[in-house]
């Protein structure tokens, strides 16, 4: 059975210079995957990768069995917040809607069906109160919901997070983490990368280590146990905090 | 002279010019507000500004040639819009640097090809401050029509231009041509520049595109609600200074700015939100110095002075959400 993202013997070079080698990635439906790597490892080009904005020297993406491309409607895409400009006038279910402009295409306007999405997806992120309030005025975790609904209004089978946790405080990521989880068990497929190894360990159901390539993928517990992948993913020594830490984690 | 006499003289007959320079003032204002909105919310003030002069050779030629002035400035401001476009694809170089290299040389360019009109001091004075005689009837369908047309593009792609604002990589993402819905905004600022550039001038035209946008900004946290009022208090503003240009003799364009400028530090003093006077209202009732709702109701507003029952997380500054 083909796994709702396969990503399979992507290279990327980007300046000249391969960042990407040989990438093999699949993450099927139910399935939270954990990206992780360390700064430069390639995580956010194999993101533009898997969306079809970064040109592949070699390999390919398939989403739902298809090839991936720009306008494709089975991935939601959710940027880091600091890419999205807040301080533009717009309500939340303003923004929510947008999600909607690549499908509707030029000229159309959304319709009853079209604003169903857009409802459907607030109440899936628990926004449905605050639909009507400026984006400005809302909380970190608050915002990324917001993008997190936005990239559920075109009900994708693929949901693909860049780095959600960043600058949130604890409660927020925990709240996150739950609701990221739900989504992949109601049955899509969650790629997310992040720098918090602590919370990829507690709440993905798999790892994908990457440094220009994966170096491992599999269950948290399975891969701590094995410090040469992280020796090699971060350049971590034997008895480096990183490692304690992780041992600490998957006990 | 009161408003009435300026009435009776925008219906006398000798004085034809006066109905037609305030049509074509108020018509630039409307159009410069509403495109002005994305302009102020997309922070392109600079490139505003350089559309604004590189329009100017394109005017200098169509004048030397007896030729269509908007279609000359219109032709020059797209051509410069493309180049940035094209030029800023070298990464060493940042793309305000561009914008400030090209906007010059087509301004220098433009004062070239003007000085070889005959008497050309005069009507320099004229592209670069902006004068209300001399407006020909055709000019009115010209400024009608090419404002009808610009507004019209806004309506019909204003989704893909709001998407666009919001996230570009999200935009390409979707699939949306973002090159191109940015082309196609900077050609609607330089149409909007052009059709203002006669009666308010090359150098001022920038204030029609960014005071009145930025004025409803601080009154408003709706793009749709931003997109009326921007063009009303433009279009107004044209009308008041116009008023008072003739009434005391005065410099139109320059008139015409200043008032939209002093409407614009009322809005920044008394604006209900973000507003100093608001502002300082709210701290003084948080230190309990004024206990009855203020006149503006201001501190009434629940967002502001209760905590957020709907979520757990506590909000976070702003600036740390704010884009570099």
């Amino acid at each position: 059975m083909t796994a709702a993202l396969e990503v399979s013997g992507v290279s990327v070079d980007l300046g000249g210079r391969r960042v990407l080698r040989d990438v093999d990635l699949r993450v099927g439906r139910g399935e939270l995957v954990a990206l992780i790597g360390p700064n430069g490892a390639g995580k956010t080009t194999l993101l533009r990768s898997i969306l079809g904005l970064q040109r592949i020297q070699a390999g390919r993406v398939l989403v739902e069995g298809r090839r991936s491309g720009p306008g494709q409607t089975a991935i939601g895409y959710v940027p880091q917040r600091h890419e999205f400009a807040w301080d533009f006038p717009i309500s939340v279910a303003g923004v929510v809607a947008t999600g909607l402009t690549g499908r509707l295409g030029l000229f159309r306007r959304p319709g009853a069906e079209h604003w169903e999405a857009v409802a459907d997806a607030l109440d899936r992120v628990r926004m449905t109160d605050l639909a009507e309030r400026p984006v400005g005025q809302l909380s970190g975790g608050q915002r990324q919901r917001v993008l997190v609904a936005r990239a559920l209004a075109l009900r994708p089978a693929v949901l693909l997070l860049d780095e959600p946790y960043t600058g949130l405080d604890l409660p927020a990521q925990e709240l996150l983490g739950t609701l990221f989880r739900d989504l992949a068990h109601e049955g899509r497929a969650v790629l997310m990368t992040t720098h918090d190894l602590l919370g990829a360990i507690d709440g993905a159901d798999r790892l994908a280590l990457l440094n220009r390539t994966v170096i491992a993928a599999g269950a948290p517990e399975t891969l701590v146990d094995d410090p040469g992948l992280w020796t090699s993913a971060f350049g971590a020594g034997p008895d480096s905090a990183l490692l304690r830490m992780l041992k600490a984690a998957a006990r | 002279m009161s408003p009435i006499d300026f009435f009776i003289d925008l219906l006398n007959p000798d004085l034809a010019f006066l109905p037609k320079a305030l049509a074509v003032a108020m018509m630039s204002s409307v159009v410069c507000g509403v495109v002005g909105s994305y302009v102020v919310l997309r922070g392109m003030a600079f490139i505003g500004d350089a559309v604004a002069h590189a329009v100017f050779p394109g005017l200098a030629v169509a004048f030397v040639v007896s030729g269509n002035l908007v279609l000359g400035g219109t032709i020059a401001g797209v051509l410069t819009a493309v180049l940035v476009a094209v030029l800023s694809q070298n990464r060493r170089l940042k793309e305000d640097s561009i914008i400030g290299i090209l906007f010059v040389a087509a301004f220098a360019l433009g004062i070239v090809v003007i000085s070889q009109a005959p008497g050309y001091a005069g009507s320099l004075q004229q592209f670069l401050f902006g004068s209300i005689t001399g407006i020909p009837d055709s000019d009115l369908y010209v400024v009608g029509g090419t404002a009808a047309l610009v507004l019209l593009v806004l309506l019909l792609l204003n989704k893909e231009f709001v998407t666009v604002s919001l996230d570009r990589e999200s935009a390409r993402a979707m699939g949306l041509r973002v090159f191109w819905l940015d082309l196609v905004l900077y050609v609607l600022v330089t149409l909007a520049v052009v059709i203002s550039v006669q009666t308010i001038g090359n150098i001022l035209v920038l204030a029609l595109l960014v005071t009145p946008a930025a004025t409803a900004r601080l009154l408003t946290d709706r793009l749709g609600i931003m997109m009326l009022l921007a063009p009303g208090i433009g279009g107004l503003s044209a009308l008041v200074g116009l008023y008072v240009s003739w009434s005391w003799d005065l410099p139109t364009g320059g008139t015409i700015v200043l008032v939209l400028t002093a409407v614009f530090l009322v809005a920044w003093l008394l604006s209900p939100r973000q507003g100093v006077v608001a502002r300082l209202i709210v701290a003084r009732r948080a230190r309990g110095t004024i206990s009855a709702p203020t006149p503006l109701g201001v501190a009434a507003d629940p967002l502001r002075s209760e905590p957020d029952m709907t979520d757990p997380v506590p909000p976070e500054p702003a600036s740390q959400e704010a884009r570099p």
